[in-house]
């Protein structure tokens, strides 16, 4: 026994603190010897860019590793290894998104113009006109649905979170939210215009059945997410409240939503950003109306969505009026994004804003 | 302003499982009394069953009296929230209000409730119990400031101001020190001693040193066995209890030689 804590203890004391490391440039090297590799055998073979780009980040992912177990060690060489693994899918993922800001901004900002922005499209033929009606009609639209939404959606929550507690009726609702986060769009678009033709006749046009479609749509994301918010609050606030006499609904009202309502508030807004992007439905219940239409209970309202897919797949009489709607579809786009980035933006800063403050 | 607790044949359930059997005792008027004894025998669970704040926790229920100067706890026509206004409770992790100012926190019994009152009744209730709690000296500069920026000591001695706020009659303190460090829980022990003169404070403590120096009345809860419900061993006055105890039970906890 005393033998073994010797040797043992000498294999410590024979451990190095320090290992040898490559140089700070290491990975740069091994990338450009990679790709400079891949380059020769690229033109040797007459591959083009995108071989190029896959046959030099597979010798990267090998030499960087290989190189590294040399001098480092194992242990390293696996860190490396893995290290560049996660860099280039973060690549992949960023890839798509930043293609697609590019082309919707490099083919819609043409389109912009004060009279993009000021005027609609009565009357106009092919070229000319702007999406005011549009934009009237996404932010009328989506403002009801979140005006429907929001208040059913916390309310919603707070009864799963705070009074049904898992017991039998707030069970089958959860189940109801989770079925409902996954009715495809269309089919909340199907039960608006079922609805409202029951109401009002066939084919009924009616820009409120587009947010009541929406708020189909919206409802299970507001209650989810303002669930998760609810359940972190902790039950120690709740009893602090409770051991000051204050009864149930006021320590809902004023400590458990206030301490959460950063987060229900980043979650209504993503919700909202989430359907204001909504084409199908609307399609279906708000039609494409061609000029502004402030009221949402009288006849149907174009939104940026449709008028993108109507003005991207009507043909015209000649190129030019066709060239003209798909500029005006790519505009419509780029505002679209913009309106829902500006969402985003805005659900951080009213988050933050909310959030409780240390005051550290 | 302060009234006495009698417990008589208690029994507390969660669900099905017994917790607690069997507590009878006398908790007096304006004294300290503790309550000491090994984790999960039903310390706390006793505690909350005086204000009712078991019922916090699904399934849990009771069966016994809890009577406090006369009127029956367990009453079917006693409102629970009622309860909680005369009977208050400091919990072992402060827990401020984390949306509120230093000031509005002691205010928050009030505020909660929606009672109007001018703004100097307000500053005078908040000046008293912040003095009440020996933070008005560290907070008075910045009563604006958020509850949640002040140190863990700091926040006990809040929590504890904005349960004095309310004027209850009686103080449950949930083991109030147990994450405090010793400086705090000696401005803690220092406060219970002068709220004995106008309150009636009930304590739960790990800590012996704490209950003999606090406490005028101890209890000794304690579990048969284990998987048994927790029983009341013994209650007596503290003095007695930490010199003379009548159960050895009691002895053997008390001087650690426990079991």
């Amino acid at each position: 026994m005393a033998d073994l804590d010797k040797t043992a203890s000498l294999d410590r004391d024979l451990q190095p603190l320090t290992n040898p490391q490559l140089p700070a440039i290491g990975p740069v090297l091994a990338a450009v010897v990679a790709w400079g590799a891949a380059g020769l055998v690229a033109l040797l073979l007459g591959w083009n860019i995108a071989g190029w780009l896959v046959l030099g980040w597979v010798a990267f992912i090998v030499v960087l590793p290989a190189w590294s177990s040399a001098v480092e060690g194992k242990r390293s060489a696996i860190d490396r290894l893995v290290t560049s693994l996660v860099w280039s899918t973060f690549v992949i993922a960023m890839l798509p998104l930043i293609a697609v800001s590019w082309t919707v901004i490099e083919r819609g900002a043409p389109a912009f113009s004060v009279e993009f922005f000021t005027s609609d499209q009565s009357g106009v033929i092919g070229v000319g006109g702007g999406i005011l009606h549009a934009v009237i009609g996404t932010l009328v639209i989506t403002l009801i649905a979140t005006l429907i939404s929001v208040p059913v959606g916390i309310m919603a929550a707070v009864y799963l979170v705070e009074y049904g507690k898992g017991n039998r009726m707030s069970r089958i609702l959860t189940f109801l939210v989770d079925v409902m986060t996954g009715i495809p769009s269309i089919v909340a678009g199907l039960f608006a215009l079922a609805l409202f033709t029951l109401l009002l006749g066939p084919l009924p046009r009616l820009a409120i059945g587009g947010s009541i479609a929406l708020s189909v749509l919206m409802i299970p994301i507001v209650v989810r997410s303002t669930e998760e918010m609810l359940k972190l609050v902790s039950n120690e606030l709740r009893e602090g409240a409770y051991a000051l006499g204050v009864p149930k609904w006021r320590t809902i009202t004023k400590v458990v939503i206030p301490t959460a309502l950063g987060g229900i508030v980043t979650g209504a807004t993503l919700a909202v950003a989430r359907v204001a992007g909504e084409t199908a439905p609307l399609l279906l219940i708000a039609g494409t109306l061609r000029s502004v239409n402030w009221n949402p209970f009288e006849g149907g309202m174009a939104t940026l969505p449709v008028l993108i897919f109507s003005e991207a797949t009507k043909g015209g009489a000649k190129p030019e009026y066709v060239a003209a709607q798909l500029e005006r579809a790519w505009g419509a786009a780029l505002v679209l994004i913009i309106i829902v980035m500006g969402l985003n933006l805005l659900a951080r800063v009213v988050g933050a804003y909310f959030s409780p403050k240390t005051g550290r | 302003m302060a009234k006495s607790i009698d417990v008589s044949d208690l029994n507390i359930y969660y669900g099905n499982f017994l917790a607690v059997e069997g507590v009878n005792m006398t908790i007096k008027a304006r004294q300290v009394t503790a309550f000491i004894g090994p984790s999960g025998c039903g310390k706390s669970t006793v505690l909350r069953t005086l204000n009712r704040m078991h019922e916090v926790i699904p399934g849990a229920r009771v069966e016994g009296k809890v009577v406090v100067d006369g009127q029956s706890l367990y009453d079917p026509t006693v409102d629970p929230v009622a309860v909680r206004r005369q009977i208050g409770m400091v919990f072992q992790r402060p827990n401020p209000f984390p949306t509120m100012s230093i000031y509005d926190n002691v205010l928050a019994g009030n505020k909660l409730n929606a009672k109007r009152m001018k703004r100097a009744e307000a500053d005078d209730i908040v000046e008293s119990s912040l003095k009440g709690a020996n933070l008005w000296n560290e907070v008075k500069d910045r009563l604006d400031r958020p509850g949640m920026g002040l140190s863990g000591g700091q926040q006990q001695r809040l929590c504890i101001a904005r349960a004095i706020a309310v004027r209850p009659q009686v103080l449950l303190m949930d083991e109030p020190c147990s994450a405090l460090d010793p400086i705090s829980t000696a401005a803690i022990e220092d406060l219970i001693h002068e709220l004995k003169s106008e309150y009636t404070i009930v304590i739960v403590t790990h800590n012996m040193q704490q209950a003999a120096r606090v406490s005028d009345e101890t209890g000794f809860f304690n579990l048969k066995a284990t998987g048994e419900p927790g029983h009341l061993v013994e209650f007596n006055p503290t003095k007695k209890m930490f010199s003379n105890p009548d159960n050895e039970a009691t002895e053997a906890y008390i001087s650690g030689r426990f079991g």
